[in-house]
């Protein structure tokens, strides 16, 4: 039995110790949010936080999440207020979305370590989380004004 | 669903037949008569595309699958504007299989060569009218007013005379009892509100929580999970299979043989995943077993030196060529390609004794519909595929032989149980369905003048449509899709010659975004350019001269080179290079900025481009997909081949078969031209200019040029 909190509510799972996270988040506890796309830590689509950390979870075994926190996409906001997904709405962001989940939850670490990124910051922020369909270049602004929304900026 | 629900939908379906199937018949969704039998709320739904509750909300159901592309907001955005609804009211949902939701032009449920919005670009604005048009008589009735007395407006019926106003929701029930038009008026353009409009994408919210729900995501009670051991070499059968080590593990319910390879059917994608890296097969690896790259690309250039079979024919061509003053000739080559969608393939198969549910992204529902119903053995109507959001498709998604959908059914089928089938990314890559490898012969005279007289291009390559539903598009040998955008070369050129080989090779290949321009685009915009080198003239002026006789060409070609300052040289370390090619009734050009480093790494610091796909409908869209198809191409040009040895794919993940990344995003600008021409595609016509533009950039930095994709400059000529 694995013990472990998501999305802040406590979770016991009673799975292969060695399963990687992503499984346990999308098999067992339900929550689809999280994506696969490469299961060798290439794409960062199944990018979670395991105690506020970015973490690729197709190759983090659930055990290591026993004792910590995690969040996924469903946790980073209840209602789409989160200046990401506030500013993810503005540029209009996605196109297929697949990646998307993957793409905010690395840039949510970001912006809570570096408020006010460079665009250095952004692409090595999120160099790890691959777009198929392209959208790096609205990622980029879509960063940069969730920053400004952060701080207050209209 | 349920089986209540298909009887509707059989009703229905007679119904819809005995009214001829014109464009805009009266008839009911079965999901509105089964809402309406529970005491839902009425509604009013006048045709397949829309209804309106009794609550003022407006639902519009698209036909279409929603790819990244923005149907689920362009398709709407027809439909609203002409009923004038009011925008923020309004709702998406995805058709179900029906032929109500059949392609005008294709005449079966299909999402694809960039042809949503050029397409439905009527039916949907008619579908949205017809609706206000009742909407407004069922106004007019209850005023006993005069209709021509009244409009729509933001969701409201209005009598201006008397100043009074009903909402579309108090008037749904009403609406619903009016005979409908035979004929109805589609607005002027410059009535338009959101027509031409950027208008934010309806799918991005749920796209942001995790609540979007994709193929993979899809669950019904009792599912199962599979992941399918597929042959090492296209086409090989197992041998032999032990499968006790796989059986063993637990989690792992069965292992099916299946004619693509053996399932590993369990309770969850992992346990699935370590039983199919546990089987014991030996592969009768058969016939493909020798294919390989090198022999392909002496096999292909062989060919390229006779003569094929003629796609286009202009003049004397080869005759021309010994009589030019100067004679140019070169070789391009591309490799297969993986279409690579970040959602890997998947479908979840329920099935019964008298039906099946299917769930999963595709772009091709008609076809698959019909392969699941085979191997079900139950009729077409009995299954029903419940299209979810698409992870990306770029055609991969649209199968002619419907393979992760067939293979899906049969996996539940054997299981006896609803199995979802998951393909790794390894399975991805490896698993066939490429863009072809093509090789391309050309040979061009120039005058004293530098002026082109002749034009030779042989093409080497595999049909795409060879032996699927869609052979019709092979006429006299030719597949369409091998030539596109090489026989209607566009340059007044008086001799030319464009013919093709289209060898067969055991290597499965299908239509990858822009098909057969994402090679034409390349070598035809590449080799005009060489020409225009060796005749001393500008690229930009050389097209141009060329190209005279062409508008829309010159249109972007001006609008394209005019906003990346063409005439204006760039500061060194960068150079520019130009292309234009017209796919998919749509013109784009794009001038690329790029610097080599002395090391050979090949920089693309900006793209601009230059778009006419007739009158937009959401130019924020056309900005996104255009801006989407550059990348797209950039991957290809710069990073990505399938190669194979010993009829073994070689690559099998990002690591080896890699994407662009951000840090390698370049800059892109788009510009629109200004039209009202019938709208046109623009979800693939921005990938073929794109690796021409940066080649030629390279040419004009470093004098060398790029002929193999991808780009090496240890390979450069």
């Amino acid at each position: 039995m694995i013990s472990f909190s998501v999305n802040k509510r406590r979770v016991n799972l009673d799975v292969d110790p060695s399963t990687p996270l992503l499984w346990a988040l999308r098999d067992n506890l339900g929550l689809t949010g999280t994506k696969y796309g490469c299961g060798m830590a290439q794409c960062g689509a199944c990018t979670v936080h395991i105690n506020g950390e970015a973490v690729r979870s197709c190759v983090a075994p659930v055990s290591r999440a026993a004792g910590k926190e995690v969040t996924t996409i469903e946790g980073l906001s209840p209602d789409l207020s989160h200046p990401l997904q506030r500013a993810w709405i503005e540029v209009d962001v996605p196109q297929c979305g697949y990646c998307q989940s993957g793409q905010l939850m690395s840039a949510a670490v970001l912006l809570r370590e570096k408020p006010n990124p460079t665009d250095d910051d952004i692409d090595q922020a999120l160099t790890g989380n691959i777009c198929r369909c392209g959208t790096y270049r609205r990622i980029r602004r879509a960063v940069h004004r969730a920053s400004e929304i952060a701080r207050g900026v209209k | 669903m349920s089986t209540a629900g298909l009887m509707h939908r059989r009703d229905f379906l007679k119904v819809s037949a005995a009214a001829g199937g014109g464009l805009l018949i009266s008839l009911y969704l079965p999901e509105v008569t089964v809402g309406q039998a529970k005491g839902a709320k009425k509604v009013f739904a006048p045709n397949p595309f829309l209804r309106i509750g009794s609550d003022d909300s407006v639902t519009i159901i698209v036909g279409k699958s929603e790819m990244g592309q923005g149907v689920y907001t362009s398709m709407p955005m027809l439909v609203a504007d002409e009923l004038e609804a009011d925008w923020p009211k309004v709702k998406v949902e995805q058709s179900p299989v029906d032929a109500a939701y059949n392609h005008t032009v294709f005449g079966m449920m299909i999402t694809g060569g960039s042809t949503s919005v050029a397409s439905e670009w009527e039916r949907q604005r008619k579908a949205g009218a017809m609706a206000r048009v009742m909407l407004i008589a069922a106004a007019a009735q209850t005023w006993k007013v005069d209709p021509q007395s009244c409009r729509a407006e933001r969701g409201y019926v209005i009598h201006q005379p008397s100043d009074r106003r009903l909402s579309f929701g108090a008037l749904a029930n009403t609406a619903a009892s009016i005979p409908p038009p035979t004929e109805v008026p589609l607005k002027d353009p410059s009535q338009f509100k959101l027509i031409g409009k950027p208008t934010r994408r309806l799918d991005t919210p749920p796209k942001l929580n995790g609540s979007a729900q994709f193929g993979l995501d899809a669950k019904v009670p009792g599912m199962l999970t599979a992941v399918i051991a597929r042959p090492p070499v296209f086409g090989a059968k197992p041998a032999q299979i032990k499968d006790e080590k796989a059986k063993a593990v637990p989690g792992v319910k069965a292992v099916i043989p299946v004619p693509a390879g053996v399932a590993v059917v369990a309770n969850g994608f992992w346990p699935a995943k370590l039983g199919r890296d546990a089987l014991e097969i030996e592969w009768n690896e058969g016939a493909n077993a020798g294919i390989s790259t090198a022999a392909l690309r002496e096999q292909f250039a062989a060919l390229a030196k006779t003569p094929g079979l003629a796609a286009r024919k202009e003049g004397d061509a080869r005759q021309a060529l010994q009589n030019a003053a100067k004679k140019i000739e070169a070789v391009y080559e591309v490799p297969y390609l993986a279409h690579a969608t970040m959602e890997p393939l998947n479908c979840l198969v329920d099935l019964r004794s008298d039906r099946c549910e299917i769930w999963t992204g595709t772009q091709l529902q008609t076809v698959d519909r019909a392969a699941a119903a085979k191997v079900a053995g139950l009729a077409p109507e009995q299954v029903q595929i419940h299209t979810t959001l698409l992870g990306g498709g770029f055609g991969r998604r649209a199968n002619p032989s419907s393979d992760f959908i067939v293979e899906a059914v049969e996996v539940a089928k054997a299981a006896r149980a609803p199995v979802k089938v998951v393909w790794t990314r390894e399975d991805d890559i490896r698993g066939g369905w490429y863009r072809p490898m093509w090789y391309d012969r050309f040979a061009a005279g120039l005058d004293a003048y530098g002026n082109p007289v002749a034009w030779t291009h042989t093409i080497v390559g595999q049909s795409i449509m060879a032996g699927t539903l869609f052979e019709a598009f092979i006429k006299n040998g030719i597949d369409a899709s091998s030539v596109e955008g090489a026989a209607e070369l566009p340059y007044a050129i008086p001799n030319i010659l464009v013919d093709l080989h289209s060898p067969k090779v055991g290597v499965p290949v299908q239509w990858w975004r822009s098909v057969g321009h994402s090679h034409t685009g390349f070598v035809v915009e590449s080799f005009i350019d060489e020409l225009a080198h060796v005749a001393g003239k500008d690229p930009y002026d050389f097209r141009h001269t060329l190209l005279a006789k062409e508008p829309r060409y010159l249109g972007v070609l001006w609008l394209a080179a005019n906003k990346a300052n063409w005439k204006t040289p760039v500061a060194k370390p960068r150079a520019r290079g130009i292309a234009v090619h017209y796919s998919f009734d749509t013109y784009v050009a794009q001038v690329a900025e790029v610097s080599v480093a002395d090391d050979g790494t090949v920089r693309v610091h900006r793209i601009v481009c230059a778009v006419d796909c007739g009158q937009v409908v959401n130019p924020d869209t056309v900005a996104a997909q255009i801006e989407g198809g550059v990348i797209y191409a950039l991957t290809a040009a710069l990073k990505d081949e399938i190669t194979l040895d010993r009829g073994r794919v070689q690559q099998r993940n990002f690591h080896d078969y890699p994407m662009l990344r951000i840090n390698e995003a370049p800059e892109i600008e788009v510009h629109i031209v200004p039209s009202r021409e019938k709208p046109t595609g623009v979800g693939e016509p921005g990938v073929p200019p794109t690796a021409a533009a940066v080649c030629n950039a390279i040419f004009a930095a470093t004098g060398k040029r790029i002929r193999k994709l991808p780009i090496r400059m240890s390979e450069a000529v």
